[in-house]
């Protein structure tokens, strides 16, 4: 191979159309065509801004999510571990009530208390999978039997409400905006600019990457195979943290229905995004695309009649299949013939 | 034709005649593409018998044992089955005409029991429902057969290798397989479980069974063979009785080549060299009492047959396994690594001999698979230096003469050859002052070869200690200043100088000859 065809073939590289990697984003837009001819008032701002602000929980989680699967990994626990947090927080917080006041203090006292619970929880499941040497799926399935029933255990069976001192102060994290979007947006923008960044930029993305390919090549590649893997877990858990925090203030309660299914819709959203289930190909940016499009089923659906709105669980399921089933397809990829 | 045979109990043998050999190879060429790699060999084997193939790696032993189980065709001469010419099926399809290839890796369903392997695929049903009873009775009586003792519900996973290993044999047997092809059957058998397969063999030979038997331990080999047959350099260089034969004869008759310019020029290693690497009783489940020295600039030779330890010693050296007992020091140091980094910080490498499953990211492109293992090298403030990933890639492509149709394929479509020098790559990312290369040579061109032989040649005079572990003695001999043999866990012997020979090498590696210190 001479060097002018080398640089050749990296120049020719950018205008590659590659369908797998714009499939998520080319579904977005058909759906968001679609809202429009349904309902011109899809397009609205008022709309458009409810649709972010709801896919902001989803997606938050859905770029842990991403991690825990590209490293080879799956964490079934995501959503009651939300609630678990959720329930928590609004525990300690009105209990702190007394002692601070409604103030700022106890709004930081249940922030902080929520990232703990996150990482922590994050932390068990990934030891458990790594060091414990047990499955991530049986691990996590674990995990999310004991979570669900903790929070309906501190809830004894009811709802937790948020004491309405201090609601007024934490009310602006979900309902405030700041240059206007609303504060979850923001915070969605945030987790997933930096989830891409320590993706596709940083060692440790490159080692969920390798991991997630070859687990065998990884440890021979020098790498802490354990501690990357643990790590995955941990950034889940910080994740869930953060979209707790966002959600709480949304109906200031829990119980035992909060957040349920979320991890189905978190892995869903990064599967749909172009992540392979078994690992070692992440994407973040597709991850992001995968929970704005579970959303705006949901939001089309409530916008026409043409379609029952109970049947939102049967659109996701199909839009789930259909988009692993097209990624299936080696489109603009020459097939190679094993001997 | 046929020595004569014992008097075997007649059963599985209608309508065969005793003298004519069951299977027999005419001038059998084969060349794969334009290589030749197998001249004109005329074997047999007969009902009964046991017959051995030996013969150093790369001297066609598999390709032959393929041949006559027809995964591979000809590209001449003729098989003959019964006398008759055939065509075997491909894709080894030949269990119908009664030949039948044992795998070196067992080709058994772990978590099944041995009824429901040894009828895998050929389930006897009654009404559509599985008739358990009558398997397990056949495979009761297929066992009993033998003497082995096991149940039919027993799992493979429980099982000891040895009995695994005649779960396939039984397995081939009720398939009615008259011709048994085994590919180094007992080179994962301890010497206990060797002898328990032996015997087994020995009852399928009195029922008349044929056995095509490959190994590199010759004092097996003189143990339960009649014939044997020695390839070189794929051609054959004789067929003998065993009982005519010592080892030392066989190793003598395998041996015997000239070395080529294949192998560069080996600069001295300078007397007061430093020590760099010192071994001391090192310890472990696989190897036991392991020590050795490298010093800066050499290049140390391990050969050993597979299971003698060899790997797991370097695995261990660089981290990657644990050792229980012994002391490494490194540059005068106490060298302890804990993780694979400890070893790559202080500049220990290990290329690893499985480069498919261990080695490189196959559906990852060249850039991430070069710099995985240096990869703290190519990180900046935040994040990953891409340009310089780039610019290493640009570097290793034309230091090492990686060739690609495109520097953005994935791995998996470069040629074995181009593998293995982005997994040479990879590992000189990190500038290793110890460089171990494990199999540096497996499953590819004579070309490349000589390209990484050079090369590590080239690294050593630049002050690089190398050890390369290899099963091929050739290459051992051409390019070590020294030759470590182990076997069984254990150094057999050192060589230096004129002692590094092929003969030599074999007594030691077969156990016929034994270091002073041991």
């Amino acid at each position: 191979m001479t060097p002018d065809s080398t640089t050749n073939a990296k120049r020719s590289r950018g205008f590659k159309f590659d369908l797998k990697a714009a499939g998520p984003f080319v579904a977005l837009t058909i759906l968001c065509v679609i809202g429009y001819l349904l309902n011109p008032a899809f397009l609205s701002e008022g709309n458009l801004t409810n649709l972010l602000t709801r896919s902001a929980f989803i997606g938050v989680i859905a770029v842990g999510a991403t991690f825990v699967i590209t490293a080879g990994g799956i964490d079934l626990s995501v959503g009651s571990m939300a609630a678990v947090i959720s329930g928590v927080m609004i525990i300690v917080m009105n209990s702190a009530l007394d002692t601070f006041g409604g103030g700022l203090t106890t709004v930081l006292i249940g922030c902080g208390c929520s990232v703990i619970l996150g990482l922590g929880a994050g932390l068990v499941n990934g030891l458990l999978t790594t060091k414990g040497k047990i499955e991530a799926f049986i691990v996590t399935l674990g995990t999310m039997g004991i979570f669900r029933s903790l929070v309906t255990y501190f809830a004894d069976g009811g709802t937790l409400s948020l004491d309405f001192a201090i609601r007024g102060t934490y009310r602006p994290v979900y309902y405030g905006s700041f240059l206007g979007l609303p504060i979850p947006v923001w915070v969605f923008i945030l987790v997933a600019i930096c989830g891409w960044f320590l993706m596709n930029r940083t060692a440790f993305g490159r080692y969920c990457t390798a991991i997630g390919s070859n687990e065998a090549v990884a440890k021979y590649s020098a790498i802490k195979v354990d501690r990357v893997k643990t790590m995955t877990y941990v950034i889940q858990g910080f994740c869930v943290s953060l979209a707790t925090i966002v959600y709480v203030p949304r109906l200031g309660s829990a119980s035992a229905s909060t957040g349920v299914l979320w991890e189905l819709e978190a892995i869903a959203a990064v599967i749909i995004g172009g992540t392979v289930l078994k690992g070692g190909y992440g994407r973040i940016g597709g991850t992001i695309i995968g929970a704005l499009i579970l959303t705006t089923i949901g939001n089309i659906l409530n916008f026409t009649d043409l379609i029952s709105n109970y049947l939102n669980g049967t659109m996701q399921g199909l839009i789930i299949i259909v988009a692993v089933w097209l990624q299936r397809g080696e489109w603009g990829r020459r097939k190679t013939t094993t001997p | 034709m046929c020595p004569r045979n014992g008097d075997w109990e007649v059963g599985m043998l209608d309508g065969l005649t005793k003298t004519m050999p069951v299977l027999a190879a005419d001038r059998i060429s084969k060349s794969f593409g334009s290589v030749p790699v197998l001249f004109s060999i005329s074997m047999d084997i007969c009902a009964g018998e046991v017959h051995a193939i030996i013969g150093e790696n790369g001297a066609g032993k598999s390709t032959l044992m393929k041949i006559l189980s027809g995964f591979h065709a000809p590209t001449s001469g003729k098989i003959l089955l019964d006398g008759t010419e055939v065509l075997l099926p491909q894709n080894g399809e030949t269990e119908a005409l009664g030949i039948v290839l044992i795998h070196q890796e067992l080709n058994l369903a772990e978590q099944l029991t041995v009824e429901e392997n040894v009828f895998l695929g050929r389930e006897i049903t009654k009404a559509g429902v599985l008739d358990r009873t009558a398997m397990r009775a056949r495979v009761q009586e297929y066992l009993d057969d033998i003497g082995l003792d096991i149940a039919p519900t027993d799992r493979i996973a429980n099982l000891s290798m040895a009995q695994k290993q005649m779960v396939e044999i039984v397995k081939a047997i009720s398939r009615d397989a008259r011709i048994l092809i085994m590919d180094e059957p007992t080179a994962v058998l301890t010497q206990a479980e060797t002898q328990l397969f032996f015997r087994q063999v020995e009852r399928l030979k009195s029922k008349g069974v044929a056995i095509i038997f490959v190994s590199h331990k010759l004092n097996e080999v003189k143990e339960i063979s009649d014939r044997v047959t020695v390839l070189r350099d794929g051609q054959m260089i004789a067929t003998l009785d065993a009982s005519d034969l010592t080892p030392d004869a066989m190793a003598q008759l395998m041996v015997g080549r000239e070395l080529s310019d294949l192998y560069p020029p080996l600069s001295e290693v300078d007397v007061d060299a430093p020590v760099i690497l010192d071994v001391e009783g090192l310890g472990s489940p696989a190897f036991r009492k392991v020590a050795f020295q490298l010093r800066k600039g050499e290049v140390l030779g391990f050969f050993g047959l597979i299971g003698s330890g060899r790997t797991a010693v370097f695995e261990a050296i660089c981290g990657i396994s644990k050792i229980d007992s012994g002391t490494m020091h490194f540059d005068g140091k106490p060298y302890q690594p804990k993780t694979v980094a400890d070893a790559r910080d202080l500049g220990i490498a290990y290329l690893t001999k499985d480069r498919k499953n261990k080695g490189l990211l196959l559906k990852q492109k060249m850039r991430p698979n070069l710099t995985l293992f240096a990869l703290p090298k190519f990180t900046k403030r935040f994040g990953l230096d891409q340009a310089g990933e780039e610019k290493a890639l640009d570097r290793a492509m034309r230091r090492f003469d990686i060739r690609a149709r495109d520097p953005n394929v994935n791995v998996e479509d470069l040629s074995g050859g181009n593998q293995q020098k982005l997994l040479l790559a990879k590992v000189m990312e990190v500038d290793p002052r110890v460089l171990i290369i494990d199999e540096p040579t497996r499953g590819i061109d004579v070309g490349t070869k000589q390209q990484i032989y050079h090369f590590i040649a080239a690294l050593a005079a630049e002050g690089v200690s190398i050890v390369v572990i290899s099963s091929e003695m050739p290459e051992i001999i051409g390019i070590s200043h020294r030759v470590i043999v182990m076997r069984e866990g254990e150094i057999a012997g050192v060589l230096t100088g004129d002692e590094i020979n092929e003969a030599e090498i074999v007594r030691y590696a077969a156990g016929l000859k034994k270091g002073p210190d041991q």
